[in-house]
């Protein structure tokens, strides 16, 4: 009798990502800005703080593709400059997320005596509005890109925890795990092979809607003054500076903000996308 | 009824107690030596230990931390270095700003939200879904001082219906509050409206697919019986949790938007504080607005339980 070969669940996975046309659309917008982040050195060789006050307020045109602000400098430049330091900031904070969430989540659902503890703090942490709470970190640490990433990461981390620890208490009552356990397996062993690969799932999706979240509120931060302090070529920061002259030069203001929307915009899709083939029982239904 | 209040009132009394701990923490975690941050750069050694003495950092952490709560508990904390006003006061004088505000994006996000999410679940897969979740992706995925810019660029200087920003009380002149409200709720609600048509789309979709539902068209209802008294009051039901979280996300908002369309609410409070090193208030504020915050979720958790029996009888 011959046995059909089960395809991998990557595989399947795989397959049905590329043929989800709104993942796809997510994939190439976010591509792009990605593209445009790493090669910021190449493709604006202008420095983004250089000053030129015969330049200023020119319109988007063949000399400045994007224009220029108040103190002349390229706007294509500040916006390249500014996607590269979204894309950093919204990394860091993703990869904080995810090594100290599934740290924090994975001790909490699987040793039931941190559980208890562990939640409380974390559910106080969520508790405070995501913005205020940014705001008063980055107003104790101070302003920078470094300390934005930190109070960015102080919010969200509790959500991430959370998500993974509903997935761990979960598997950690599986038959396979109780099997595992009985075979003599530590702590570390069954956490590490047999619950946190079948929690990934609903972390990927978690953590493809943080980057999104995380790029959207760092640009708030900048906007408001608090994030990484200005001339630092932030899409808030531009933003922020664009709003004096928005009737003579409104493109300083709706350049980065598209910039800004199809960031966040391809990493909604994306996370979309993921979270319909990954995590099903979340989709909202097509 | 009254045992799901107690219990989670009981519930929230942890909850509080760590985050007042958290926003107590804050100042100390300031790198450096509080006083001098507080106080700026340029102070002199008398204005840092004035600053050091009126804030009763010179006294040792436990004694702080005694304070803290015995002022908590006597209504009292501390004073506004920037207003020289109590901060209870200060923020007690802003929040019906906010709550003003925040209800009129409620009720925005709630209309444009629920109508686009159940019109888009009756007519799904036809371009009326495709474009209503089109623009709810859309709305979701641009910031709101991003809408309130353009609104102010298109509205305000282009075609001068509105008002650029300031505020007018509602109890002073309604018609004033709507002009001066507009902008700021509309660009408040976009957001939310779109994160509550997805929501209501796909809750509406899951109820319409039940038995009852195929039941009641098949007793021989019309259509808007089964859709309104049937499907809707069932699907509105898990949607009300997401009230809270999107009161939450209301008051995150309302801080950018409050700045941005000059409107002397928390949200602006809080960011002169953080621009001006105002501790106290950037710790008093940060605590009572997260104080309500947890009281609205208690609240939504208990209209859940009325309006869903599931949740009374599981409550052993």
């Amino acid at each position: 009798m011959t046995e059909r070969k089960r395809a991998s669940p990557f595989r399947t996975a795989m397959r049905r990502l590329l043929h989800h046309r709104l993942f796809i659309l997510g994939c190439v917008l976010f591509g792009i800005v990605l593209f445009v982040a790493i090669a910021a050195p190449l493709i604006a060789r202008v420095d983004p703080n250089k000053l030129a006050m015969r330049a200023k307020f020119r319109p988007p045109g063949a000399d400045f593709i994007f224009g220029t602000d108040n103190f002349g400098r390229s706007l294509w430049s500040r916006v390249v400059w500014g996607a590269r330091l979204s894309v950093l900031i919204g990394g860091a904070v993703v990869a904080i997320n995810a090594v100290l969430g599934t740290a924090i989540g994975a001790a909490a659902g699987y040793f039931r005596h941190l559980d208890n503890g562990l939640m409380r703090i974390n559910d106080a942490l969520m508790a405070f509005p995501a913005v205020l709470l940014a705001i008063a970190v980055t107003a104790v640490l101070g302003p920078s890109v470094n300390d934005v990433i930190i109070a960015l990461a102080i919010v969200y981390t509790p959500r991430t925890a959370r998500i993974v620890r509903s997935s761990v208490i979960v598997l950690r009552e599986m038959e396979y795990v109780q099997a595992a356990r009985a075979a003599g397996a530590g702590h570390w062993r069954i956490l590490r092979h047999h619950i946190l690969p079948n929690a990934m799932a609903p972390l990927i999706v978690q953590l493809s809607f943080l980057f999104a979240y995380a790029v959207l509120t760092e640009a708030t931060l900048s906007f408001l003054g608090v994030g990484a302090v200005p001339p630092t070529p932030t899409w808030g920061n531009i933003m922020a500076e664009g709003r004096q002259y928005m009737t003579d030069a409104p493109w300083i203001i709706t350049i980065p903000g598209a910039a800004l929307m199809i960031t966040v915009l391809g990493l909604n899709l994306l996370g979309d996308g993921l979270r319909d083939v990954l995590d099903p029982r979340l989709r909202i239904q097509q | 009824m009254g045992a799901i209040l107690v219990r989670r009132l009981a519930g929230a009394v942890p909850i509080l107690l760590i985050v007042s701990l958290i926003t107590f923490g804050m100042i100390h975690l300031i790198p450096g030596d509080p006083a001098v941050a507080i106080a700026g750069m340029s102070a002199t050694a008398e204005q840092v230990a004035n600053i050091r003495r009126d804030l009763g950092l010179d006294q040792p952490l436990l004694s702080q931390l005694f304070d803290w709560y015995a002022n908590l508990l006597r209504g009292d904390l501390g004073r506004s270095l920037l207003l020289g006003q109590p901060v209870v006061q200060a923020t007690m004088l802003r929040l019906p700003v906010t709550l003003a505000l925040s209800a009129y994006a409620l009720v925005l996000t709630l209309l444009i939200g629920l109508v686009s999410g159940v019109i888009a679940a009756l007519r799904q897969n036809t371009w009326i879904d495709q474009v209503a979740m089109v623009l709810a992706m859309l709305g979701i995925s641009l910031p709101s001082f991003y809408i309130g810019l353009l609104m102010i660029i298109l509205f305000a200087v282009d075609l001068r219906w509105l008002p650029t920003g300031g505020y007018v009380a509602f109890t002073a002149d309604p018609i004033g509050w709507l002009a001066t409200s507009t902008m700021p709720a509309v660009s408040l609600a976009l957001l939310l409206a779109g994160l509550l048509a997805r929501i209501t789309r796909s809750t509406m979709l899951e109820v319409l697919r039940q038995d009852y539902i195929r039941t009641a068209r098949a007793k021989g209802l019309p259509n808007r019986t089964v859709v309104v008294k049937h499907a809707l009051a069932n699907a509105l039901i898990p949607i009300v949790t997401v009230v809270g979280i999107i009161v939450s996300l209301l008051i995150s908002g309302s801080v950018v938007v409050e700045t941005l369309f000059s409107i002397p609410g928390i949200g602006q409070l809080l960011t002169q504080a953080v621009l001006n090193r105002d501790y106290p208030m950037v710790q008093g504020g940060l605590l009572i607005t997260t104080a309500l915050l947890v009281l609205v979720n208690i609240g939504v958790d208990v209209c859940y339980a009325m309006l869903d029996p599931r949740v009374r009888y599981d409550r052993t």
